[in-house]
């Protein structure tokens, strides 16, 4: 098993938490794995990618130049990712912010991540939505793990974020479960 | 556990004492790191940690912390090992043990944050002026990058000498589990320091110069340096090595791109090509023994293909340790991206080496 993900979106979506929760999830399972982030002159409302690589072999080079998933927060990170999408791979784009029709050789699944988020009453959590519909769709990692995690990375004295964030995973594995 | 997390908790662990270093991306997280763990876990050893004005600064602090006989240690990234040079001669010259990060990143001049192997050339030539070697580390996984730490501070003792450990910007950046398990090696060897400044009261008072005006002095001075290298070529060399019996492609390269040679040559395998893999662990003393293998008749059908993120500097190295008798090429850029895999496939295939 080797699941590669590029993790795409805009500063201050959570793409690198996104990407820590999953690489420590899959950590927890014993698996190898490798979490990069582009670190550039990163902003707030600029462009931010991480990507993650979960093995279970030794993983050699960290950098992900075709990935099996692309999780996409926004249309401008869609459209600078999705060439770097295995074909038949794994797209999850986040519908309530891409507009227009979207096309690409994969397995694509638009979901309103950050509407799924304004619902629960946190637009912040919009990211662990989508972490949910990936463990949903990709299936490689146990909720069970990813939770611990979320309770062991709440700082002291948020511990009120981890039910928020629970919810959300839930929430982001409802949205695939639905569909199919 | 982020590489650059790793060295700065390695360093902690391997006894470091004094770290000084002033910040640039992107080694920020082991400077944030040291600066958070070393008061904190100061204990017998009096830690201290400084953010120093400036990289000169910290270097020449590292200096005299070391001549008072402290484990001492620096980091930086390019730009800010250009500035440490005259610094790294003087402990060099002083013979003076220091362990010094580079975390490199795209040159010359202020460059990019990208990662890069660029500064090769400056840390296994000297860097600064004068005839002399620094010992210089490739860790190529975060939980290398730990171990080797311990390797860097008990050479540096042993040798009194500086000790470079040479990461790139991934390396720094990416997270990797470490377990903290140690290597064999990686325990703390306490070195005697006789030589130290630690108050002459009751004792004869000892110096610790770079600077020798008497005629003579200096000559013999060096002559007594080259006699360290020497050994020190004879015993450090390090690397890691797979498939080299069969193999007819053999592929070098340290650090980051070994990551991505490896993926290349477990790919190839499967494919039934035999493809084998030299990792330089120390750049210097460069791993020549494992070269002067191949420079037999025998051999001659064997090719190597040097990878790195630069335009070609460790191949110069691989070319002399083949003393011409094989075939070198070489595969690499920087300023911007990391060759990948399929470039290298590509390049494999093309040149049908």
């Amino acid at each position: 098993m080797r699941e590669k993900i590029i993790i795409a979106g805009a500063g201050g979506h959570g793409i690198m938490l996104l990407g820590k929760i999953l690489a420590q999830g899959a950590l927890r399972e014993g698996r190898e794995v490798t979490w990069l982030p582009a670190y550039g002159a990163e902003v707030r409302g600029g462009s931010a990618y991480c990507m993650v690589i979960i093995s279970d072999r030794k993983i050699g080079s960290p950098y992900v130049e075709k990935a099996d998933t692309l999780i996409a927060m926004n249309g401008l990170s869609l459209s600078r990712f999705k060439p770097r999408l295995k074909e038949n791979g794994l797209l999850l784009f986040n519908s309530s912010l891409v507009t227009g029709k979207v096309s690409a050789k994969a397995r694509i699944m638009g979901l309103p991540f950050t509407g799924t988020a304004l619902k629960l009453g946190n637009v912040k959590v919009a990211n662990v939505v989508a972490l949910g519909a990936f463990i949903a769709g990709k299936k490689v990692l146990d909720k069970k793990n990813i939770l611990r995690v979320i309770k062991d990375m709440a700082p002291q004295g948020k511990k009120d974020l981890i039910e928020i964030n629970r919810k959300a995973l839930c929430a982001g594995i409802g949205l695939i479960n639905d569909k199919s | 556990m982020t590489g650059n997390e790793a060295v700065a908790e390695g360093a902690i662990q391997a006894g470091c004492q004094f770290y000084a270093a002033y910040p640039i991306t992107p080694q920020n997280e082991l400077i944030a790191y040291m600066a958070k763990h070393m008061p904190a876990r100061s204990g017998q050893l009096n830690r201290v940690f400084i953010q120093a004005e400036s990289e000169l600064a910290a270097i020449n602090m590292v200096f005299g912390a070391s001549a008072a006989g402290k484990r001492a240690m620096t980091s930086s990234s390019s730009p800010g090992m250009s500035l440490k040079q005259e610094g790294i001669s003087y402990i060099a010259g002083a013979e003076l043990p220091a362990v010094i990060v580079n975390m490199m990143r795209g040159g010359p001049g202020l460059g990019n944050i990208a990662p890069a192997q660029s500064d090769y050339f400056q840390a296994t030539r000297g860097g600064g002026h004068g005839d002399y070697h620094s010992i210089v580390l490739a860790p190529s996984s975060v939980e290398e990058a730990y171990n080797l730490m311990f390797l860097a501070f008990n050479l540096a003792d042993k040798y009194r000498n500086p000790v470079i450990v040479l990461g790139d910007g991934t390396l720094g950046q990416m997270m990797e589990p470490l377990k903290k398990v140690r290597n064999p090696e990686s325990k703390i060897q306490n070195y005697k320091k006789p030589w130290a400044l630690t108050g002459c009261k009751g004792r004869k008072p000892n110096v610790i110069k770079s600077f020798y005006m008497k005629e003579g002095a200096l000559e013999e001075f060096n002559l007594k340096l080259q006699k360290k290298y020497k050994e020190i070529e004879e015993n450090e060399q390090r690397w890691e090595e797979s498939f080299l019996d069969d193999a007819e492609i053999i592929l070098v390269a340290y650090g980051t791109m070994a990551r991505v040679c490896r993926d290349v040559v477990d790919n190839l395998r499967e494919k039934g090509k035999k493809i084998g893999l030299v990792r330089p662990i120390s750049l210097w003393p460069f791993p020549k023994k494992v070269f002067h293998r191949f420079t037999g008749k025998a051999d001659q059908r064997k090719r190597f293909l040097v990878v790195e993120m630069s335009y070609g500097q460790m191949v110069d190295d691989v070319r002399l340790s083949c003393c011409g008798k094989a075939k070198v090429e070489f595969i690499g850029h920087s300023g911007g991206g990391i060759p990948t895999g399929e470039e290298i496939i590509r390049k494999i295939n093309e040149k049908n080496i």
